[in-house]
């Protein structure tokens, strides 16, 4: 595999960019592994790299029905912010963004990740005040947070609705700078590019249809490419959780699956240069613009549970009437496509990166609409799980056990419904 | 779209209907203990495939409805009140 450097650039600019290779391997699937990923999303890729990067554990195979990042990796609007306030969640995803700071260099790879800054609108005194408890708590625990007024606001972002009579008039904003978006694809590609340099055995085409256990260990996985045994197993599969769950015949579990949808509309001149998140009294929208110019964005998931991976009308005219609200002058730029994935919601909006009633399985799940920011601490804290089979500290209350203590991670408030975790 | 068929007004888009959730979760009783209190709170089976769940037809009658649906497809294949003893009375009356 070539490596990406300003040398290699211009030598294959001379030689007809006949110099590279192929990115990662295709390899036929082993009988055995010492550790077996089912799913190569990107927390399941991000897992591989770092099981091989920081713990030398090279024996990986990763599992994934159809192609690397076609499920939500591919389908997300790649907003990466760490504003998250909770214990546990605050040094998990700040963690994350220090990571996404040095990502594209780490993997050599151009994740094109630009912190060009998150905007949270507010649209009253009394929910700029509970961002500014927010603010606090970032700026307290070692992060960046600003409080931007509605004047700040006109100056650095010309275009949103400033009317006054408006409906909901805009005071002001929660703003980090740090945060911003990357290209989803690129960051599949470079963490299966990276772990696959390893020695990671990355198998497309590969769906685990079958788990053989006994009482304490899975034993077996039956696949459509032949049967894998393997001392460790992961499960990553986000929106498809309980299906592989039910598999090992493992029970219910505190996740419901959704359907999500993302906008993106044909290519425009430049028009916005941060994330903007506008949600009040029920309306829920983010947008950003993309390189290529598409102002891309999307807003509440469809609110019944659905594996379908295809969204319906109505929220398509919710998103709409808020695009419009907040950005009046969108009113006639064209919708290109929109598309939809399989979120896995879980019942306090956090995820679970834990141990499970088997020995030897571990579980990656429940990321809501939010695990794109996660990638990189969630391969991080994953592989570190696996590897040392015991939950570092940041981690150790996103159990499945939580709900039993009285533990949870809710960031809304919004209590045990999963659909209500946005 | 989806469209359900609610007993009382008609086949409606389902934009008129408000999602609960898990149609045939049965509550323990109140001095049940923790341990089945947390498994109906908390756990979901999150059928892939034909599941009973509640809709209320909020801008429309109200009635809670029972509605069978597939979670692969979106297809609907009944709709029932959701309090049973209505239920019945409607079916005798018809
Ligand atoms: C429309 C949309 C917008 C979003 N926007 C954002 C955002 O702005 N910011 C943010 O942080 N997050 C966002 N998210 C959430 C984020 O995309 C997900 O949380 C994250 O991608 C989930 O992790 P993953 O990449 O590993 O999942 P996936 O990419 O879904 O990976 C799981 C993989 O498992 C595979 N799989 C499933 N079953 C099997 C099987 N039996 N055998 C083998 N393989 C299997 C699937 O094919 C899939 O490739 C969004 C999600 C959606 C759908
Ligand atoms: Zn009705």
């Amino acid at each position: 595999m070539t490596r990406f450097s300003a040398w290699n650039v211009i030598k294959n600019g001379f030689t007809g960019q006949s110099g590279w290779s192929r990115q990662w391997r295709d390899p036929e699937p082993k009988s055995h592994y010492d550790i077996v990923i089912v799913g190569g999303g990107l927390h399941g890729l991000a897992t591989a790299y770092y099981l091989a990067k920081n713990f030398k554990l090279t024996n990986i195979a990763v599992l994934e029905k159809g192609w690397i990042g076609g499920g939500n990796a591919g389908r997300n609007t790649t907003i990466i912010r760490s504003n998250y306030m909770l214990k546990g969640n605050r040094e998990f995803y700040e963690k994350s963004l220090k990571l996404w700071e040095n990502l594209s260099h780490e993997l050599n790879y151009n994740v094109m990740f630009s912190q060009r800054s998150h905007i949270g609108l507010y649209h009253t005194a009394n929910a700029l005040d509970a961002a500014s408890r927010r603010y606090n708590i970032m700026r307290q625990t070692g992060s960046d947070a600003e409080i931007w007024s509605r004047s700040d606001l006109e100056k650095k972002i010309p275009h949103l609705n400033y009317a006054h009579d408006a409906r909901f008039p805009i005071h002001g904003a929660l703003v980090q700078k740090r945060a911003g978006t990357a290209r989803h694809d690129a960051v599949a590609w470079g963490y299966a590019r990276a772990a696959d340099k390893l020695g990671v055995d990355i198998i497309q085409q590969c769906e685990v249809i079958g788990i053989k256990r006994n009482a304490r260990k899975i034993t077996q996985i039956e696949t459509s490419r032949g049967s894998i045994q393997a001392d460790k197993i992961a499960f990553a599969v986000a929106g498809n959780t309980s299906r592989l769950w039910q598999m090992a015949e493992l029970g219910n579990l505190p996740i419901e699956s959704h359907n999500l949808q993302a906008f993106v509309t044909e290519p425009i001149k430049p028009l916005l240069d941060q994330v903007v998140v506008f949600g009040v009294a029920g309306a829920h929208f983010y947008i950003s613009q993309s390189d290529k110019g598409g102002m891309v964005f999307g807003g509440d998931i469809d609110w019944y549970k659905s594996y379908a991976q295809r969204g319906n009308l109505p929220i398509v005219q919710d998103v709409a009437e808020c695009a419009l609200s907040v950005m009046p002058c969108l009113g006639r730029v064209k919708l290109l496509r929109h598309w939809s994935g399989v979120v896995d919601m879980s019942m306090d909006g956090s995820f679970f990166i834990c141990k499970t009633p088997l020995d030897n399985l571990y579980l990656n799940a429940g990321w809501n609409y939010g695990g794109f920011k996660a990638s990189p601490a969630s391969g991080w804290y994953f592989a570190d799980l696996i590897a040392n089979d015991r939950p570092d500290e940041i981690i150790k209350n996103h159990d499945l056990d939580r709900f039993r203590r009285g533990h949870h991670i809710d960031e809304r408030g919004a209590g045990a419904d999963p659909k209500l975790h946005g | 779209m989806i469209q359900i068929i609610c007993p009382f007004c008609g086949k409606r888009d389902h934009s008129e209907f408000s999602y609960g959730g898990d149609g045939e979760i049965t509550y323990p009783a109140l001095d049940a203990n923790e341990e089945s209190w947390h498994d109906a709170v908390f756990l979901r089976e999150n059928i892939y495939g034909r599941q009973i769940e509640t809709w209320q037809h909020i801008h429309g009658c109200r009635s809670w409805l029972l509605v069978d649906r597939d979670t692969k497809t979106h297809e609907i294949f009944s709709v029932k009140l959701a309090h049973l003893d209505w239920h019945i009375l409607l079916e005798k009356n018809r």
